[in-house]
Formats: structure tokens, sequence, C-alpha cells
């Protein structure tokens, strides 16, 4: 098992959530973060999914997600070659001495404290995600009382977008290397 | 043009081309059939809406075009989804028009409310919920496109009573624009030279023929293909037809209760060309064990098919028409240079010899109890190679896709991957409507039967009559042979009994001919009779062997290589002659 990131770009249309989400859990497959919103095209959402699951069965899910009607393409991010990111935000306990530290921490860290209140602080942290799963750790000490996560988001890095070619690389049978391209749409 | 949703639901139909629509109207889809009586569209009144929905299933089989079932919402829908299920594992283009509840009563739990799009989603290939009279139109149009291109199957169109009801102006769209759905249908040719390079390398090849073949209409291309490359051919059940099984290179269809033969020469074969086909589990019995030696060329319009049981050694993703096409040309240029394959004397030798030790056999006593291999044998012979043949699920579809002598394309329609009990009769009606001038005949099991025999209510009332052959063996058979087989002949819950019901008085009540044979020599006077009528259905009681059981069988779970011949249990293995080639 390993964790994977895709990419989903798909149509803006009710139940595409559904859709996607229904391929995964008919699998068995637990979604481990799931982010979506609006893209650069109107009509068009992307959806990032970070899924921990093998290869083989992944490359069926995404062979199947491919042929759903509103996806218009996937794209399984390389770790090496994507960025990626995500945004945290989290109350934290902060009385007497522990306000000071906190502040410490998120200096350090360098994420921004966007409400106070006398007994607590909420801090906004974005970044990579074991940045912030680094930050949490630390801020458990400190009791947290909640916390809130957008779930993984991720860019290709270079000059090409999902939505020309050249970013494809998923959804390909084993020795099918010579096939074109078949990102393109549904079956 | 002001027209209403429910006018512009009817004048989309027309525009596609629909001729017949199966269903059953109800409170939701009202609007819908006000119209419809100002329409060419004829409909059919079913009377379940199952049945409504394989009707549509067995007029797509038999025409090759889309068919279509209407229903109300909730409870209409609801018995609508295992029709869409069977089409969807099938890859039967139809397409199901339900009604809904008033779009301002949506997820308010209304009267007769069910989220049908949600339920069918995982059945369906695609489906919608309207929600403006504008996007009617335009959505009938998307729905036949999904359905009928790339690979088929069966797409819902969820029509809100409102939606129905309020105007909206008339326009049909000249094109449809799905930017997600571009269904990759021409064969990549790089691909198609290797896979001829390894069909003129291989010693003991096997064209492995499915489903796809007859949807993408390219029988003629795989004749030309298996006769120019002199492969022998396996057919699957999906398949059965495809091929004609009295051509020298046919063997017969493989699987779970395959022809020996079939089984054997994909077990020991070194190159499967599947055309169409999708390595099902009932096909390779245990997959780490299936076609050990074998390199495989996969063609499938479906890329998720690829590599899914089997690695592909050359994958070729594109319409089988296409690409069985771009084969049989590459094939011809390079037999035409002089390239010329292995000498196959001693496979051919081998595959003779299998044929001629493991034929399809049963044994047919005088006195005794009639065989259901002999009934549809003898009603194979009677029927001729146009008439086309319906089953359900169960012993009776094995044999009757071994016995039936399958000699054109879309003669044989029967549920493979669902596995639908009760798919024959209304199928059977759904094939007749759509092929008015031919034979239509049901071979059904006595269990089947009683799922959806109410269909035969519309077979009088429409008039639309097909022949039902009942192999009547008082239990499911099927259940009994794996009970008897596997479960130390405990047999638990599989008695149906031979006259409960009474089956010519069933067939009476609803206006059809009742027959019964209840000894061999019945069995040529009852199918004579029987194909005599051709103004009324016609239900034949044929009373067989109960403890008959169907052979060859791979058991589930085991490898292709532990096939049972017969039910002398009588294994190759025990066989010298039988040993493994290099």
């Amino acid at each position: 098992m390993s964790l994977h990131t895709l990419s989903v770009l798909v149509e803006d249309k009710p139940g595409v959530l559904t859709r996607v989400a229904g391929l995964f859990a008919a699998r068995g497959f637990n979604i481990d973060s799931l982010a979506v919103g609006p893209t650069e095209t109107p009509g068009l959402s992307r959806m990032t999914i970070v899924v921990n699951v093998e290869s083989k069965p992944l490359e069926q899910v995404t062979k199947q997600l491919n042929k759903l009607v509103n996806v218009i393409k996937i794209l399984e991010h390389d770790p090496g070659s994507s960025v990626e990111r995500e945004l945290m935000l989290a109350k934290v306990k902060a009385k007497g001495d522990a306000r000071a530290r906190i502040m410490e921490i998120a200096e350090v860290f360098r994420v921004s404290i966007v409400d106070v209140t006398g007994t607590t602080l909420t801090i906004e942290a974005s970044g990579k995600p074991e940045k912030l799963e680094a930050l949490r750790e630390l801020l458990s000490e400190y009791g947290v009382v909640e916390l809130s996560r957008t779930g993984r988001i991720a860019l290709g890095r270079g000059e090409r977008g999902i939505q020309q070619k050249g970013q494809l690389r998923v959804a390909k049978a084993a020795g099918a290397e010579d096939q074109p391209d078949w990102t393109g749409g549904g079956v | 043009m002001k027209v209403t949703g429910a006018q512009a639901l009817f004048r989309a139909l027309e525009g596609e081309g629909v001729d017949i629509v199966f269903g059953i109207p109800g409170g939701a889809i009202l609007p819908a059939y006000d119209p419809l009586l100002d329409s060419s569209v004829r409909h059919v009144l079913c009377r379940h809406e199952q049945g409504a929905g394989h009707a549509a299933e067995g007029y797509a089989w038999a025409t090759g075009r889309v068919g279509v079932a209407m229903a109300t919402s909730g409870p209409g829908g609801c018995n609508l989804v295992t029709a869409l299920a069977d089409a969807k594992m099938d890859s039967v283009p139809i397409v199901a028009i339900t009604g809904q509840v008033p779009t301002p009563v949506v997820g308010n739990d209304a009267f007769q409310e069910a989220d049908i799009t949600g339920i069918t989603m995982p059945v369906t290939k695609h489906n919608f919920l309207v929600k403006d009279p504008g996007e009617v139109a335009e959505t009938i149009r998307e729905a036949f496109h999904i359905a009928s291109t790339g690979r088929p199957g069966p797409v819902l169109v969820d029509l809100p009573k409102d939606v129905l009801v309020n105007e909206t102006t008339w326009s049909w769209p000249d094109r449809v624009d799905l930017p997600g759905y571009k269904p990759t249908t021409k064969g990549n040719m790089r691909q198609v030279v290797e896979a001829v390079k390894l069909m003129l390398r291989a010693e003991r090849p096997v064209l492995y023929v499915g489903g796809g073949v007859i949807k993408a209409n390219a029988t003629e291309e795989l004749f030309e293909l298996a006769t120019a490359a002199k492969m022998p051919v396996v057919t699957t059940l999906m398949a059965r037809g495809a091929f004609p099984d009295s051509h020298e290179l046919t063997l017969g269809m493989p699987g779970m209760h395959g022809v020996y033969t079939a089984v054997t020469a994909m077990q020991k074969a070194d190159l499967l060309v599947a055309i169409g086909a999708r390595f099902d589990d009932r096909v390779t019995g245990k997959l780490a064990t299936f076609a050990p030696d074998a390199k495989i060329v996969h063609v499938d319009i479906d890329p998720a098919e690829i590599g899914k049981n089997r690695v592909a050694d050359v994958p070729i993703v594109g319409d089988c028409k296409d690409v069985t096409a771009k084969l049989v040309a590459e094939l011809q240029r390079r037999l035409d240079e002089g390239v010329e394959p292995p000498d196959r004397s001693a496979w051919w030798a081998q595959i003779r010899e299998w044929q001629d030790r493991y034929p399809l056999r049963y044994d047919q006593q005088p006195d005794g109890p009639i065989k259901a291999q002999y009934a549809i044998e003898r009603l194979r012979a009677h029927a001729g190679d146009d008439a086309i043949v319906v089953a359900g699920v169960g012993q009776h579809q094995m044999w009757a896709s071994q016995f039936w002598r399958f000699e054109r394309p879309r003669t044989w329609i029967n549920s493979g991957g669902l596995g639908t009990m009760g798919f024959a009769v209304p199928a059977a009606l759904g094939a007749k409507a759509g092929q008015p001038d031919r034979r239509v005949i049901a071979v059904d099991g006595d269990g089947c039967f009683q799922m959806t025999s109410q269909e035969l209510a519309t077979s009088t009332t429409e008039k639309i009559p097909f022949v039902t052959m009942i192999v009547n063996n008082a239990y499911l058979g099927m259940v009994r042979q794996w009970q008897e087989l596997f479960y130390d002949e405990r047999y638990s819950q599989v008695h149906l009994t031979y006259d409960v019901p009474d089956y010519v008085k069933l067939a009476e009540a609803y206006g059809a001919v009742g027959l019964r044979a209840e000894r061999p020599e019945e069995v040529e006077p009852v199918i004579e009779k029987a194909l005599s009528i051709d103004d009324r259905s016609v239900v034949i009681d044929m009373r067989c062997d109960d403890k008959e059981m169907c052979f060859p069988m791979v058991p589930a779970g085991a490898s292709n290589d532990e096939i049972i011949p017969g039910p002398e249990g009588l294994r190759p293995q025990d066989d010298p002659a039988e040993a493994p080639i290099a």
C-alpha cells in the first residue's frame, strides 16, 4: 500500500462527486483526503484525491474514473515533479506560559495566528502535508480544541497544465505504452 | 415552437428513430403518456417494469438498436434496476426513462419518490436527472449517444413531473457535446503490426471471441481473420453466433460449462487473440492457472478491460470492427510477402483428438425420461438457422448454448454477466417486437419462467407471439447440481415440483397455447405442433429428467485443467494421452 495523489478534472455538475467517490467505495478503498474546487476554466472543477492503495487496483479505479462521462482528465502526481499543499486551521488552548510558546512555534513554522481569545489561539497554516503534520504534533502538547484541514491540492511542476497533452501518465494498461492518449474520455 | 417537456420527450425519441418503447405508466410519468397517443412511437404495455427492462434488452440484442423502457417514479424505477444491472454487465444499449416527483418536492419523501439516479449510478453507464424542460431533447440525444457508442450500456433519464408538464421552445441539437466522453475507436496500427507478428509466430494459437464482436457488427471481419489465419475459434457465451458452429475452425464455447476442446485448447495455447472478450472468471476458471503458456493479444473498446484480469502482451484499444479489419489487412499483407506461419499440424491433430474423445454428449434412452439436451437439439433442428433463441439462467441456458448450433450473429440472447433468472420470457418478447418476421424461441427453466411469466399476457394482448420451451426438471436445477456435487447431496430449498403451477393451464390462462411432453417420443410432435403456430404464443411444458446434470464442468474456483468432461468424473489427467503439450 502506498499513498497516491490524483488530480481529476471534472464537469461541474450535480452528482459528479458521488460518481467519483462511489467508484472508490465500491471497491472498499478509503479516500484519505479529497479537495474540490473551481479551476481556470468555467464549468470545470478539479478534485484532488489522496488514496492509500496498491498500484494495480488503483490503475483499475483510474480507468473506471476515466469512463465516467463527467470526468475530463486524470493525472497521478509524481511526488518528485509536483507541488502538493494543504491548509490547516487549528484552535489551540493557550493559557499562561503556553501562549508565548505557541506563538514562538507559529513564528518558527511561519504560520499566522488568525483568531485570539483569552484562552485560545487559532492558527492558520499551509504547506506540505509533512509540515502540517509536524506542526499538529507540536500543538497537540498544548491541547487542540478543534482542527480542520482542507485535504491536499496539487499541481504538476513545469509549464504544462492538466488540460494539455504531455502531462498524462495514468490509466495505461501494463505494457500499453504504445497506446494513443486514453485519458481523453469515457467508454 | 412551444412544446411541453413530455412532447419534447416523444419528439426526441422520434428523432432518435425509436419505433417501440416498453413500459408501464404511473403517477409521475403520466404527463408523458398523453403525447404518446399522438406519436409514431409504439408503446408495448408490459405487466412488470422488470419485464419492460428485459424486453428493451431483448430488442437491443436482436436488432443492434437502442432498446427503450419507460416506468414511473419510485417502485417503477426500482423495478427497472435488475434490467439495468443486467444491461451494464452484458453491454446492452438501452435507455430507461423514468418519471420523478416534481422538482420542488424532490428529496422530501414525496409519494412514490425514490432517488433513482442515486440508486442506479453503479448499474448504469450514465444517468441524468433533468431539471428543465428545455434540456429534455438534448438529454435524450446524449443518452442515446452514450448508450449506443463506445462500449454500449444502459442509460437512465429521470424526468420530474413538472419538467414533463412545463413548456419550452423545441430545439433539436444537431450534435452531442460531451467533453468527457470520447471513446477510442480506431486501433493503433503499430499494435496491430505487433499482434500479427505474434499470430504468424504462434504454434498453438486460439481466437478467443467475445460478445464485443457481435456488438461491433464485426462478424464478417472475424470470419475473414479466422479463415485467413487458419486459427481455431472459441466463442464465449456472449459471442455464440459470432462465428458459424458448422465451420471446421470452430471449437465451440469455452468456460465453466464449455466444450472440453475449447477449454483445453485455450489452456494449452501459446497465443490467445482475444477480441471483444473480457477474461471473465466463468471463462478463465482459476486465473493464476489460466492458459499459462499463452501470450495475449487483447482487443477491446474499453481500456479498463485491458489488463484487468490478465496482462496483455499486445493491448489494442478500439472498436472490434475497425481493429479486426486492420488485423485482416496486415495479416494478408504479411502472407502476400511470403511470411509463413509455423507448421500447426500437430496442434490441429491434438485438437481433433480432443474433439473425438470428448464431444458434447448425453444419453437419451427411448424409454427413459426426456433429456433436456435432446429436446433442445430437436427444437434446434426444427427451428432453422435464422431463429432467435433466448435463454434464462441455469442448466437450460448452458444446454441451449451447447446444443443449439449457431450459424449467425444475433440469433442468441441470454443473461451472461449478471446471470438474471427470469430474463428469457420478457427478452423474447422484446426480440420478437424488434424482429417481427423472425421466429423467436425462449428456452427457459421452470424456476426462471415463474419469475417473469406474466409477460405472456403482454405477448397476447400486444400480439407479439413467441414459443417458450420450459425445460421443466422440477428443480432449481443448477443449484441442485451444485448441492449434489459440492454439498454432499444435501438438497436445500431447490425442489419446485413438476406440476405446480400447471404450465399448460397457465399458458391457456394467458391466452397462449399450452403443450406438454412427458416421454421422449412426444418431444418431436410437440415441437412440430408448437412451431406450426405463429399467431399466438406457445408454452411447452417439457418434462425433463430431474437428475440430469450439466457437463462438462469446471468446478468454481478450480483450474480449467480440472475440467470434468462428464458424469463419470473422468478427468483428463487420468489419461496418459492427455499429457500437457510442451
